[in-house]
């Protein structure tokens, strides 16, 4: 399997979406924003049809227009104008309309979006695995420094206010972890099941973990054996591997779950 | 003594809701126990949201004299499902004091483990928050408003759930750490029982100050039963 470089170029970022999508979906997850990552998603697809419709690198624009739609979902949020989900909403399908309709001025309707939909280890270039370890490394190193304020807001957003920290830019920085994990994973997993991969592993790393540290650190775990383990099950069952991986991430949930009740 | 804070004159309304405080004056000098204390929807919470800032007044001048806050909220609980250990929690406090980047210093590592020290939770530092009782877990949220050193503490209904023993307990606690460490606390409560033997001054809100002064002379009606040694 590994002598392919597909493989191998699919095992490497891989590795970096699955330590990197549950560390920024923690902070998601413990914010009770878990579909945050799904409304991002849907609005990176917006991304992908304005790459298709500028002739420009498909990850990158997916990038910034996920940045944009989720410090957007974040501005509304803030400012209580609009409840969470409804904020989420507008978001969210304002994102896959407008994907739909880039797409379709820019003649692609044709393409096979499923790629991104649904993720395909075959597109995943050496560009594209650069520019994926790149980025991850950044936002993972970004994470290790500014861990003690992020968990300081998550654990108590007010207390934290008062205390003086920049609560409103330490949350505009994890929605925007969020978007460049998405941007990031699109090929690996695609933009409608990246979310998953945000959440599960954190899921099933709270049911056994003892403090919110080991928390992350078994997330991080759990989010690379799932993604590694779908790839390769995917391979050697020719199965999808974006949703074979999210499946295997599933069943760690059940997994930590009877764990939890058999320790009791 | 020199003020903690000075309320002149301040109303406050919840967008276009009737005022739920007008024209309330308010001193507190450093180092004074105040318990600010009164009916459910008297303005209570409101008042000392104004005071540590996640209010701003619809009229009137809030300043607060102090650099320091720690706050305590109602119902004050770890905002997460993960499992958060005493250590954890009481780490977060801390966040004001130290760089907001990189790990924490030995100096504050040391600060974290006299918080959860003056609250006797040092046998339970490690342990996971919701494997403690309701009065633990109370005195661990003190511990971390402690973390950040404050020369304001503000406890909102801090003993909310909690039973009667309990209740003595954080306010010994309270009076303790006053004496020690020469902070000045609010104490907001509807049951300020087990505190009137501690505090010099009890404020009564309801809609504005309608009683300021020691609780000796509170009417005795208003004195809470519940508390036999009050």
């Amino acid at each position: 399997m590994l002598e392919l470089e597909f493989m191998r170029l699919a095992f490497g970022a891989g590795i970096v979406v699955g330590l990197l999508a549950p560390a920024v979906g923690f902070f998601l997850v413990q914010r009770r924003l878990s579909l945050v990552g799904d409304g991002i998603g849907h609005v990176a697809f917006a991304g992908v049809a304005l790459g298709y419709l500028l002739n420009l690198p498909l990850v990158l624009t997916a990038l910034v227009v996920s940045v944009t739609g989720g410090l957007s979902i974040e501005w509304i949020r803030a400012r209580r104008r609009t409840a969470g989900d409804q904020a989420l909403a507008l978001i969210f399908y304002t994102g896959i309309a407008g994907g739909v309709v880039l797409v379709s001025a820019a003649g692609a309707l044709n393409v096979n979006l499923f790629q991104f939909l649904f993720g395909s280890i075959l597109t995943v270039t050496r560009g594209d695995l650069a520019v994926i370890a790149a980025l991850g490394a950044c936002a993972l190193v970004t994470i290790a420094l500014l861990y003690r304020p992020l968990v300081a807001v998550v654990v108590d957003e007010e207390g934290a206010r008062v205390a003086g920290l920049p609560v409103a830019a330490l949350n505009a920085l994890t929605v925007a972890l969020a978007a460049v994990t998405i941007a990031l994973s699109m090929r690996i997993v695609g933009i409608l099941l990246i979310a998953a991969l945000m959440v599960l592993p954190v899921i099933a790393a709270s049911r056994i973990a003892w403090s919110m540290r080991s928390t992350i650190l078994l997330g991080m775990g759990i989010g690379l054996g799932s993604v590694l383990a779908g790839i390769t099950i995917a391979y050697y069952a020719d199965l999808p591997p974006g949703g074979t991986t999210v499946l295997v991430a599933a069943a760690t949930v059940l997994a930590a779950e009877f764990w939890s009740v058999v320790r009791g | 003594m020199p003020l903690a804070l000075r309320l002149q004159r301040v109303s406050f309304a919840y967008g276009h809701a009737p005022p739920v405080l007008r024209d309330v004056d308010l001193e507190v000098e450093r180092g004074e126990f105040v318990a600010i204390a009164g009916p459910n929807g008297g303005g209570k919470t409101t008042l000392v949201r104004l005071v540590v800032g996640l209010e701003e007044p619809t009229s009137g001048r809030v300043e607060l004299l102090v650099r320091k806050v720690g706050y305590l909220p109602q119902r004050a609980q770890a905002g997460i499902d993960a499992p958060v250990t005493v250590r954890e929690l009481v780490t977060t406090g801390r966040a004001s004091r130290t760089r907001l980047v990189g790990p924490l210093s030995g100096a504050d590592r040391e600060a974290v483990r006299q918080a959860i020290d003056r609250v006797a939770l040092t046998p339970q530092a490690d342990r996971r928050l919701s494997t403690l009782s309701g009065g633990q877990q109370q005195r661990a949220f003190i511990a971390k408003a402690l973390a950040a050193e404050p020369e304001l503490l503000v406890l909102d209904e801090p003993t909310t759930g909690v039973d009667v023993e309990a209740q003595d307990a954080i306010a010994a606690l309270l009076q303790r750490l006053r004496n020690e460490l020469g902070m000045t606390i609010l104490y907001v409560s509807h049951e300020f029982g087990a505190v009137e033997r501690f505090v010099e001054r009890i404020v009564l809100v309801r809609g504005s100050i309608v009683f300021d002064g020691p609780p000796s002379g509170l009417p005795d009606v208003w004195h809470d039963p519940s508390h036999a040694h009050a």
